[in-house]
């Protein structure tokens, strides 16, 4: 036996007071593409789960000003065919197209993706590059979080599914953005690298602001603060693109995976991605 | 046990399933509905694909208890008695079946796919059927089927 209940519930109050119920014991649910083969492996055990994808108040993409908000069971698919996204976000779209195969992306959520934790988790990469925050409550509160503190190890959340659910996304509108990502086949397979930018960049072609992930080269999905500051405040060219990748390449801690490639490739092929991605951002709005 | 309520090829169900039972072992072991194969039991092959409320999902990843009131398709949902489906007809015709393990999961992405896009270029059948393994065909035959359909209804 891998859990002895499962409750569907259709709002997030329920949720929250049959997870309080449980005391622990319980743990939400979302597609379960990650958590069911986490159970049946018996890497986890829980009591109970607690299902939310019938709750249609978590499943939105909509633009609200200068702000674009996801709701978190909003599914892969659902973001890889969002005109808004592909539009305002498109490292996110292309991210959300990426993963899995197209049964995973009808079923797994954004959600879900983030608080499984996964250094090199597609949709992680993009929201972190976009600088997005998450709103999370539990029977106690709200909290809303930089996405960078809900990362605390591989599969590691500072999210507790057993008394707290991620409820949105929030990230600025504003940003032009790109991913890139190598992987040993299209579909199935954890990337060998990802990378996802996003600039802001004014009238005089000076950058605002710059944001670089990269994943899978440290524990959790990585911000490349130094690369970001070869282009933070200057104006865009060629050149500092080039510099900037190269930055990366040094600042990253990659492993040797048989796998997935040695460490030193890659560190190339972040150099490589990341140019190809930056160019990109910069292209396209 | 608890009570599931569902619809799996039109017919309506009533059953009783362990709360930790996935939609796949339901099909089979209960509705002996075994043409949905189990391959990998972990997402990674598609054998378990079945169409769950007009999307193809891997139903080895599917606890039972969520297709509540769900609509259900499985490869047994398509032929008419002994007249089969156009895209059995067209996998039969193309050499798209050998040892036929992923045929049935296979043939429910393709289903999947043409309701959506019923006419997807060579990239698009390629990407609607990457949640699906076959170890036997090399994929070309199953391709050519699927683009000798392209406009049919299905
Ligand atoms: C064959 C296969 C291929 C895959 N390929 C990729 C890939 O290419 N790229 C990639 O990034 N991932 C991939 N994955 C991993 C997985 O599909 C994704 O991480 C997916 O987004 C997980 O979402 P889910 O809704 O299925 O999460 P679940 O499995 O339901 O949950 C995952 C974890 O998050 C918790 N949780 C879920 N939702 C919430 C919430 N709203 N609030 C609080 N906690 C929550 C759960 O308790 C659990 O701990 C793949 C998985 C499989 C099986
Ligand atoms: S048995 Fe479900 S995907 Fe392999
Ligand atoms: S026909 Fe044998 S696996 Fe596809």
């Amino acid at each position: 036996m891998h859990w002895e209940a499962y409750h569907c519930v259709e709002s997030i109050e329920e949720a929250l007071q049959l997870l309080d119920e449980y005391a622990g014991a319980s743990r939400v649910i979302a597609g379960g593409t990650d958590l069911v083969i986490q159970l049946k492996n018996h890497q986890r055990r829980v009591k109970a789960l607690v299902s939310l994808s019938s709750i249609k108040a978590l499943r939105y993409i909509e633009q609200d000003g200068e702000t674009i908000r996801i709701g978190a069971l909003s599914t892969h698919n659902e973001l890889a065919k969002s005109d808004l996204l592909m539009e305002k976000a498109k490292a996110l779209s292309l991210a959300a197209r990426a993963v899995g195969s197209p049964q995973i992306r009808n079923i797994g959520t954004v959600g879900g993706n983030i608080v499984n934790a996964q250094p090199a988790a597609d949709t992680a990469i993009a929201l972190l590059a976009l600088g997005a925050k998450a709103k999370i409550v539990s029977s106690t509160g709200e909290r809303v979080e930089v996405l960078e503190n809900l990362f605390k190890g591989i599969g590691e959340s500072s999210v507790n599914p057993a008394k707290e659910i991620v409820t949105e996304f929030i990230f600025p509108a504003f940003f032009r953005s790109a991913f890139q990502r190598l992987a040993l086949r299209k579909a199935f397979t954890l990337p060998i690298i990802n990378v996802a930018v996003a600039l802001l960049i004014d009238q005089k072609n000076i950058c605002r602001e710059a944001r670089i992930a990269i994943g899978p080269v440290s524990t959790v999905p990585f911000r490349a603060k130094k690369a970001e500051a070869i282009l933070n405040n200057e104006i865009i060219s060629e050149k500092k693109l080039v510099l900037a990748a190269a930055e990366a390449m040094r600042e990253i801690n990659p492993r040797d995976s048989l796998l997935r490639g040695s460490a030193m490739y890659r560190r190339a092929m972040v150099k490589v991605l990341l140019e190809r991605a930056l160019r990109d951002a910069v292209v396209v709005k | 046990m608890e009570k599931l309520e569902l619809t799996v090829n039109g017919y309506h169900y009533q059953v009783q399933v362990e709360p930790d039972e996935t939609l796949l072992d339901m099909l089979r072991e209960q509705l002996k509905l075994t043409g949905t194969k189990s391959g990998c039991n972990k997402g990674e092959c598609g054998a378990c694909t079945v169409i769950m409320n007009g999307m193809a999902v891997n139903s080895c990843l599917v606890p039972a208890l969520q297709a509540r009131h769900a609509e259900i398709l499985t490869i047994e949902g398509l032929s008419k008695g002994e007249e089969l489906h156009p895209i059995q007809e067209a996998f039969l015709a193309s050499g798209a079946v050998q040892c036929g393990y992923c045929t049935p999961g296979m043939i429910l992405s393709v289903k999947a796919l043409l309701d959506n896009n019923p006419k997807p270029t060579v990239a698009e059948i390629q990407e609607g059927i990457s949640g699906n393994l076959c170890r036997c065909t090399g994929y070309e035959q199953i391709v050519q089927a699927v683009q000798s359909l392209a406009g049919k209804k299905v």
